[in-house]
């Protein structure tokens, strides 16, 4: 055991926090979309790493490292797909739709390869070169984020319409699509941008620390904290004030009820899986300026975001604060404290806490 | 007639089985090591059944027994200054029997450990239930990383080599598979006299109306709690086999991912028959094994594979292979029928 | 006349296509390789194969008259895919030898594997210190180096440097505790003070719990860093407004991860026994080829791996393309000297290589400088000073060494820690 000086214990404090606010970003994304649709997304790491890697892809567009064409020619090649398929489902089943469109795509691949030399599937699915980026434009990094968002929220949108909606309210169906998702997302963008550790480099006033009596804060840390409470507010408000928020919380409370006085649940499940993919996104840029964008990274940090909506109960707003806090104190203080048990340090108050009660913190049911 | 078609079915996997123990020892020695493999996980997998698709339980969190009964056993085989576990294990194997010891051993702790979360777990049902059971296998998981005192942490425990049974050597490839052969047709025996039992219809009623059961005066709770154990004792079974045909033991054994891909093999052969499972655990081992050869990016096809599993089983309503293989028999049968 | 010319000819040259049939039959070297091409390792699973396939395409998949057929198995990066991958490479490929691995525990978990299939086991990256000092498995040989062997050099360097008072930051798993108890040793030797010993856990993103407990007076900063943590931690590092120097282990800010980095990594000082700005000609035509094949700066993984295929191919000529007898194989491996592109190499009789160890500096290099026809202004490991022809033992002798336990998180103990 470490006895700690006053002095560490701040330090430690204000490294907690900020763990604490990149866990916040991450689990209340979950906490989400378990509260209103029931789904244990085990997909959403992996949406954190795509739109960390999205990110990266988008400032070097604008910043002319990388060509936008191949992404063009994707949307152009799937926007075919897409067009092919609703044609062809309109007229037989969907299934069949689905088995003539690939098979479809296995002749007209060869054919092309034997006659034009032109391998299809590079259009369907492009590698992307990609490098870290060292020298950082304030603007063109927002703008790259931005878009790299709005991306993320709409593939988040496109996987609950076309997968997780059929399944209703089979949990169990929904959480293996999910996992068989999180093999894709991962090993998708160890294809499209290949396997090298990337990092953003910081914008001018995050990349400094600012030191006040004897203790430095880097301004990165407050940075994260910042944009945490800012998400949270944004959200709290969302929930509480706004329309949307409103039928959420009567689709959360009785989705019977909710589809009874005419709320399309549909386009609130959609929506919702949108914000989520959104928050874990926002998290995936701020993580990945942190401790950088690799394959693994989800798989890694998974654990984490489930201690927090575990202890604090699975959708609970105020659980995903609270739970996020606790751990990211845990997670630092035990580590300090007891290095050989760090991580039990941070599941064995888990354990306790379901056994005592199964629903979290502040889970309701 | 029921009682013809089951003896039937019998009759057919034992005759699968005789033909495996035939054919195997002809095969290359990498076919080999790959039908064991699939045995053992074909035990995993069928303990999961006994939870998923018997009592409607899904766990997410089965990867915990078979990760405790690994390292339990490789800790009896290799921690050479603990006399209770060591010292009671060279004892044994010195008249052979130290593999008996190892199995005992191994599901003791393996049973310790179902009884204890499916205590926390049972309480919960649903997506709850996926959540406890995933969060408690995560603490195995923290254990076998961070509690390196014990579990060697990142390193792992590599065991010096299989025990012998009763005298006989289980270092060669085809003897274990004859082992691995025999542990599973034993639990698949004693699987199947649980599920046929009063008390596997029991699982099956709670299954399908957990109220009315309550209603007709069964314990629900219990029924529950013991079909969770059984599962667990099973599971650690798998573990004991998985230390013995590996003979080493790491943390990436007790991820999440191990309770996942048992799912699947359930989900994928056809959950609440044992032996689909089984069918599952051969064609998700044996795509592992080939498709990482031929194609670098394998992971992306696996998930693929993976959701249009559940696709095809959701909703199309086709329980995995085999209720595939028997709704195709009944509407050939209802075809034949209608033209009678 | 011509009728029985041509049955001749159809003879001589049916017995020729079979004897050459059978003689290409039997002039195969099977190579089976393993590394982690998906998962959190994949890219530098990449650069040890792309290392090693540089090598044989370079001679045509050919050693002499052996054909090499090169089997690439994906580890994912766990330790018990490897021990599978193993066995199907040995049972099902039939190979001769096998290679590869990445972390020490993999070094460790394949080793018996080696020994219980007698297939030798050839490792350029797993270092862990054991396999060739108190554990010795007869089908291994390791063509790479130990965790501790260019730790030693680098407290030599640091207390030269004037550093007294030390902490040291490790990854916590062995080849963490072997590469920081290794630099202890020779720096309290030389009476030098560590005075704080940090085991960050495999894998940390944030060394938020880690950072405030390094004493801001420290003389330096002794680091091991692998993977993703290499370039976490001095950007975290000086972030928290640290100043004080880094020095450290091979992975700290090999070039697997230095073109990732940014101006915090300046002057960051590391001990390997390779670097990319080595200013020798042969190492700047690999790095030139390396970069002309592959778009990327060789790193340490490429090197060594390129080297290993190298000294198989040099092994074989020795014994004449012989192929059937592993022990063989292996005692030739032993026994040659090769002048490879990281410098002259020779394996010591304990199994591990014996090689000049560079200390690297972290510098921006401004234009094409090195004449290497990599991307100007960029990072590069500059090599300050060079300690030649260094053992796993050092300046000990191997009994000496020996004695003692092989580097753990509590040997050597932390005697000056506050």
């Amino acid at each position: 055991m470490i006895s700690l000086s006053l002095s560490n214990v701040i330090e430690l404090s204000f490294n907690s926090l900020s763990y604490a606010a990149l866990l916040f970003l991450l689990a209340s994304g979950l906490s989400l979309i378990f509260g209103v649709m029931r789904i244990v997304n085990l997909a959403h790491a992996a949406i954190f790493l795509f739109a960390g890697y999205i990110a990266l892809e988008f400032y070097n567009i604008i910043d002319g490292t990388t060509s936008i064409m191949p992404r063009l020619m994707q949307l152009i090649a799937w926007g075919i797909v897409y067009f092919a398929w609703t044609g062809l489902s309109r007229i037989s089943t969907e299934a069949r739709a689905c088995i003539s469109l690939l098979l479809a795509y296995v002749v007209l691949e060869i054919l092309s390869t034997l006659l034009f030399g032109v391998r299809l599937y590079e259009y369907l699915f492009p590698t992307i070169a990609v490098k870290s980026v060292q020298k950082i434009n304030f603007f063109m990094l927002s703008a790259a984020i931005a878009a790299a968002v709005v991306m993320v929220a709409l593939g988040g949108m496109f996987i609950e319409r076309f997968f997780l909606r059929r399944f209703g309210q089979d949990t169990l169906a929904q959480v293996l699509v999910t996992i068989g998702f999180a093999f894709i997302l991962q090993d998708g963008s160890l294809y499209t941008w290949g396997g090298d550790n990337f990092i953003f480099e910081k914008p001018w006033p995050l990349n400094a620390s600012t030191v006040i009596g004897g203790i430095s804060f880097p301004q990165y840390r407050a940075f994260m904290i910042i944009v945490a409470v800012v998400v949270a507010i944004v959200l709290f408000f969302g929930i509480e004030r706004t329309r949307l928020g409103a039928i959420m919380r009567a689709t959360v409370d009785d989705p019977e009820m909710a589809r009874g006085v005419g709320i399309n649940t549909n386009i609130v499940s959609m929506s919702i899986f949108a914000i989520g993919a959104l928050l874990a996104a926002i998290g995936g840029v701020v993580g990945g300026a942190f401790f950088g964008v690799y394959p693994g990274v989800d798989f890694e940090i998974l654990p984490y975001a489930f201690a927090v909506v575990f202890i604090g109960g699975l959708g609970s707003f105020a659980g995903a604060v609270v739970g996020s806090i606790v751990v990211g104190f845990m997670e630092n203080f035990g580590t300090a404290l007891f290095p050989e048990l760090s991580y039990f340090a941070l599941v064995a108050p888990m354990a306790i806490i379901l056994a005592v009660k199964p629903t979290g913190l502040f889970g309701k049911g | 007639m029921g009682n013809n078609n089951q003896r039937r079915r019998i009759l057919i996997v034992l005759g699968v089985f005789v033909a495996l123990g035939i054919v195997t020892p002809f095969l290359d020695s990498f076919m080999q090591a790959l039908v064991t493999e699939i045995l053992i996980f074909g035990i995993l997998a069928m303990s999961l059944d006994i939870l998923l698709g018997f009592t409607g339980l899904a766990s997410l969190g089965h990867g915990a027994y078979f990760g405790v009964a690994s390292y339990a056993s490789a800790i009896v085989m290799t921690k050479a200054d603990w006399t209770w576990t060591y010292g009671i294990y060279t004892w044994a194997s010195s008249s052979g029997l130290g593999i008996f010891y190892l199995f005992i051993f191994g599901i003791i702790v393996a049973i310790a450990f179902s009884a204890f979360f499916g205590f926390l777990a049972i309480r919960a049902t649903g997506v709850y239930f996926l959540m406890i059971t995933l969060s408690l296998a995560m603490v195995i998981w923290g254990l076998a990383y961070r509690w390196s005192a014990v579990t060697e942490g990142d390193n792992g425990i590599n065991v010096p080599g299989r025990p012998s049974l009763l005298g006989i050597s289980l270092d060669n490839d085809i003897t274990f598979f004859y082992f691995a052969l025999a542990v599973f047709l034993i639990c698949l025996g004693i699987l199947y006299v649980v599920v046929q039992s009063p008390f596997g219809r029991t699982l099956v009623g709670i299954r399908e109306r957990e109220e009315r059961m309550e209603m007709l005066g069964y314990n629900v709770w219990l029924h529950k709690y013991l079909a969770f154990i059984i599962a667990g004792t099973f599971g650690g079974v798998a573990g004991v086999m998985w230390t013995l045909f590996n003979l080493f033991v790491s943390p990436p054994d007790v991820e999440l991912i191990t309770s996942a891909e048992a799912l699947f093999m359930v989900a994928l052969g056809g959950p609440a028959t044992l032996i689909g499972p089984v069918i599952g655990s051969a064609i998700i081992r044996t795509l592992q094994q080939f498709i990482s050869i031929y194609v670098e990016r394998w992971p992306l096809i696996l998930g693929a594979i993976y959701i249009m599993t559940i696709m095809l089983s959701r909703l199309y309503g086709v329980d995995g292979i085999l209720g595939f293989a028997s709704k195709l028999r009944s509407s050939t049968a209802a075809a034949s029928n209608s033209q009678d | 006349m011509k009728n029985r010319w041509f049955a001749f000819l159809a003879a001589a040259g049916l017995a020729f296509a079979i004897s050459a049939g059978t003689a290409q039959a039997a002039k195969e070297v099977r190579i089976g390789f393993i590394a982690p091409m998906t998962g959190i390792f994949a890219q530098i699973g990449k650069d040890m194969s792309n290392g090693f396939k540089m090598y044989l395409e370079q001679n045509n998949y050919k050693m002499g008259p052996l054909k090499v057929k090169f089997i690439l198995e994906d580890s994912t990066g766990k330790p018990a895919v490897n021990v599978r991958k193993a066995i199907k490479l040995i049972r099902r490929d039939k190979v001769h030898m096998f290679i590869g691995g990445l972390l020490a525990s993999t070094g460790y978990a394949l080793a018996p594997v080696a020994d219980r299939n007698k297939v030798p086991y050839i490792s350029p990256v797993p270092a862990a210190d054991d396999l060739t000092q108190r554990k010795i498995p007869k089908y291994f040989v390791r063509v790479g180096f130990t965790s501790s062997q260019n730790s030693h050099p680098l407290a030599d360097y640091a207390y030269d440097q004037g550093y007294r008072k030390i902490v040291t930051i490790g990854a916590d798993y062995a080849f963490g505790y072997e590469t920081i108890g290794g630099f202890q040793r020779q720096f309290e030797a030389r009476g030098g003070k560590i005075i704080k010993k940090i085991w960050p856990k495999l894998g940390t993103k944030d060394f938020g719990p880690y950072l405030p407990q390094i004493p801001k007076d420290a003389d330096a900063v002794m680091t091991l860093m692998v993977g993703p943590m290499s370039l976490a931690f001095p950007k975290q590092f000086r972030a928290a407004g640290f100043k004080n120097p880094m020095l450290g282990g091979v992975t700290s800010a090999d070039e697997f991860i230095l073109p990732a980095m940014g101006d915090e990594a300046l002057g960051y000082v590391t001990a390997a026994q390779y670097s990319a700005a080595l200013d020798t000609p042969k190492n700047k035509a690999f790095v030139k080829e390396y970069n002309k094949r592959y778009g990327k700066m060789a790193s340490y993984y490429s090197e060594t791996d390129y080297t290993a295929a190298q000294w198989i191919h040099l092994a074989y000529k020795k014994i004449g393309w012989d192929t059937s007898n592993p022990l063989k194989f292996l005692k030739a491996l032993r026994s040659i000297r090769i002048d490879a592109v990281r410098g002259p190499l020779y394996i010591d009789a304990y199994g591990n290589v014996v090689q000049n160890s560079y200390i690297r500096k972290v510098q921006r290099v401004s234009g094409d400088r090195l004449g290497l026809g990599v991307k100007p202004d960029s990072l590069w490991n500059m090599v300050i000073k060079t300690y030649p022809a260094v053992s796993q033992f050092y300046k000990w002798s191997p009994e000496e060494f020996l004695k003692q336990p092989v580097y753990s998180k509590k040997f050597p103990g932390c005697k000056y820690c506050q």
